[in-house]
Order: C-alpha cells, then sequence, then structure tokens
C-alpha cells in the first residue's frame, strides 16, 4: 500500500503536469496561431463591445478550447459591475 | 490478391516504428498471412537488422523503383516463416530517390503479391513520411506516453486529416504500468482523450524487445512476453478479430482495484 499512500500525500505527480503540458502545447499547435493574434483579438474583441456595452476590460478573457480535435474559441466577457459605473 | 497497405509511422524517432513493423508483420505472417514489411526509410535502413535478414540484402526498395530489378528479386524471404518478406531500404541513397507517386504505383503492385503490406516510415513529416503513407489504405500512428512524443503523433495526425487519410488508429508503446500506477507516466485514457484519435494497441514497455533486437528475432516469436502478445493482439485486429484490450497493469492489478474503489460506478 506504499504507492497508494504516496499517491495521496506526494504533493503532485509529474504525470498530471504532463498532461497538462501536452494539453497546453495540442492546442497551440493546433490552432497554428502567430505570437500576438490572441491579444490582438482580445484588444479588438474588447474594442467593438464596448462600442454597445460597458466591459470590465481587466476581466476579459479568450482562449483556444479543445472539443475533440476541434478548436474553438472562447471568450469570456464579464460586463462592468454597477457599482464600478456609479463609482466613475 | 488484394491486400491492405498499412503504414506504420510516429513523426517523432525512436518510439517504436521499427520495432512495430517487425512485430506485427511477422505476428500477421504467423497467423498464416502472406506479408511483405517495406523498409521506406531510404539512407537510414534498420528494418532489415530487427528481423535479423541483414546478411540476405542484394536489391532494395529503390533498385525496384528504378528498375534495376523485379519486385520479386527485393522481397527478402524470412529465414522462419516462408510467407514473410522484406523488402529493404537503400543505405546509400536518401529520401528523394523515390517520389510518392512511385510509392503509389509500388503499393498498387505489392497489394498483388500480399495479404498485408507493413510499410515502416522515417521519422519526420517531410519526404520520406509523405513517400510511406502515399499508398497506405491504414495508418498506425506509435507514440510513447511521454509529451514530446504525443505532441509529434498529434501533428501527423493532423497531417493525415489534411491528407484525407486514415483515420489513423494509435498504438502506445512503452508502457510503464508502475509508473503509470505512481503517477508518473500519463495514462493511456489521458493520452487518447488529448489526441482524439481510436486505441488498436497497448504495448507495455518489456526487456524482452531489446533482448529479442540483439537477437534479431521479432519479439512475436519469443517465448511468452508481454510485448509479443500486445503485438499479436494487434496483428489480429487488422484483422478484423474483435480482441479486448489487454490490462497493463502491475502484478499485483492493485490499481485496477483502487480505481473502482475511487471511482463510483467503476469503469
Amino acid at each position: 500500500m506504499k504507492n497508494v499512500a504516496g499517491s495521496f500525500t506526494r504533493k503532485r505527480r509529474s504525470a498530471t503536469t504532463a498532461k497538462e503540458r501536452l494539453q497546453l502545447v495540442l492546442i497551440h499547435d493546433r490552432a497554428d496561431l502567430p505570437p500576438g493574434v490572441m491579444e490582438n483579438l482580445r484588444d479588438e474583441i474588447i474594442e467593438v463591445i464596448s462600442r454597445h456595452i460597458e466591459v470590465d476590460r481587466e476581466a476579459v478573457e479568450l482562449r483556444v478550447a479543445q472539443d475533440g480535435r476541434k478548436q474553438r474559441l472562447l471568450a469570456d466577457i464579464p460586463f462592468q459591475t454597477t457599482r464600478k459605473r456609479r463609482g466613475r | 490478391m488484394a491486400g491492405t497497405v498499412i503504414t506504420i509511422t510516429s513523426g517523432k524517432g525512436g518510439v517504436g516504428k521499427t520495432t512495430a513493423t517487425a512485430n506485427i508483420g511477422t505476428a500477421l505472417a504467423d497467423l498464416g498471412h502472406k506479408v511483405i514489411c517495406l523498409d521506406a526509410d531510404i539512407g537510414l535502413r534498420n528494418l532489415d537488422v530487427i528481423m535479423g535478414l541483414e546478411n540476405r540484402i542484394v536489391y532494395d526498395l529503390v533498385d525496384v523503383v528504378e528498375g534495376r530489378c523485379r519486385l520479386r528479386q527485393a522481397m527478402i524471404r524470412d529465414k522462419r516463416l516462408p510467407e514473410l518478406f522484406l523488402i529493404p531500404a537503400a543505405q546509400t541513397r536518401d529520401k528523394s530517390a523515390v517520389s510518392p507517386s512511385d510509392m503509389v504505383k509500388l503499393c498498387d503492385e505489392l497489394r498483388e503479391e500480399a495479404d498485408f503490406v507493413i510499410i515502416d516510415s522515417p521519422a519526420g513529416i517531410e519526404r520520406g513520411f509523405r513517400n510511406a503513407i502515399a499508398g497506405a489504405d491504414d495508418i498506425l500512428i506509435i507514440t510513447n506516453p511521454e509529451v514530446a512524443a504525443a505532441r509529434d503523433a498529434d501533428r501527423i495526425i493532423g497531417l493525415i486529416e489534411a491528407e484525407e487519410k486514415g483515420p489513423a488508429r494509435l498504438i502506445l508503446n512503452r508502457i510503464n504500468p508502475i509508473m503509470v500506477e505512481r503517477g508518473d507516466m500519463m495514462a493511456a485514457e489521458d493520452i487518447l482523450e488529448l489526441l482524439a484519435i481510436k486505441l488498436i494497441g497497448l504495448v507495455p514497455e518489456d526487456e524482452s524487445v531489446l533482448v529479442s533486437s540483439n537477437r534479431g528475432v521479432p519479439v512475436v516469436l519469443e517465448n511468452k512476453n508481454k510485448a509479443g502478445i500486445a503485438f499479436r493482439n494487434i496483428a489480429r485486429r487488422l484483422t478484423g478479430e474483435d480482441v479486448p484490450f489487454m490490462e497493463i497493469d502491475t502484478e499485483s492489478g492493485l490499481l485496477d482495484r483502487i480505481s473502482r474503489f475511487i471511482r463510483p460506478g467503476g469503469a
């Protein structure tokens, strides 16, 4: 049972790290995005949406997610909270 | 005869393409099929050594393509299995000696000669790889449970999709069940999930593979060993048989019991 105990008490096993690293590398390889594209995309999306709705710029999150072998772009764009709006 | 041409490829070098080609080819021949193993790694010939046929080479793949010999003259008969043949790669030429259309033509001829043609692809994603898959009916990608190897396998899956070949199936080679249990090696399910590909074989890490390559006898012909059984199972699946995936487990079967205990519902 030594191994079992080990797998619960040791902080983090390398297989988990390997899986996460592989996942990230694959997302980038498959999407084939040149460096900087995500940042530019993020800025432009914020700009367009801000014309209509006030968004929390700092909290906008843009990422590529994996769905089988398909890649999709996920954007999480929170509205500016009321309190922050008032405080302006 | 209208055989099936199966290419074994990987992207990354050193993950077991040649070993898999020799063993799957030998296992298919041992099951009673006529098999031709073709070494498409021009300039870095190795399949002959793994199959123990390095002293019998007269003609090679490039000789066939350039018309210096007939196809059958380049087919070296195996020492043990009369229905197993090797067509070696040229050692003194490079990949540009053969084109993808040469390979398509050659594969058409090979299909008439055998039930199964197993092509050992070179590493990489360039000309040699393109040659190796050009005439294939079926593609097997081999990888190891390791980030770099799995990443290269993913590139290959993408390239094969782009060529509208496939769908390829995966051989996961060199699984060390003790390391998986300990949490220091990615489990097969993790890799399959990330690569989103169908599995055709799980091969455990096994010292017998090196021992048999020292001797030039494919491991499937040696006495019982885990890697040999795994390669035999792949061969049987290629013939259409439904062979369950073997439990790659430590001797105790401990992992299996624990995972059943942790995950409700078993699986």
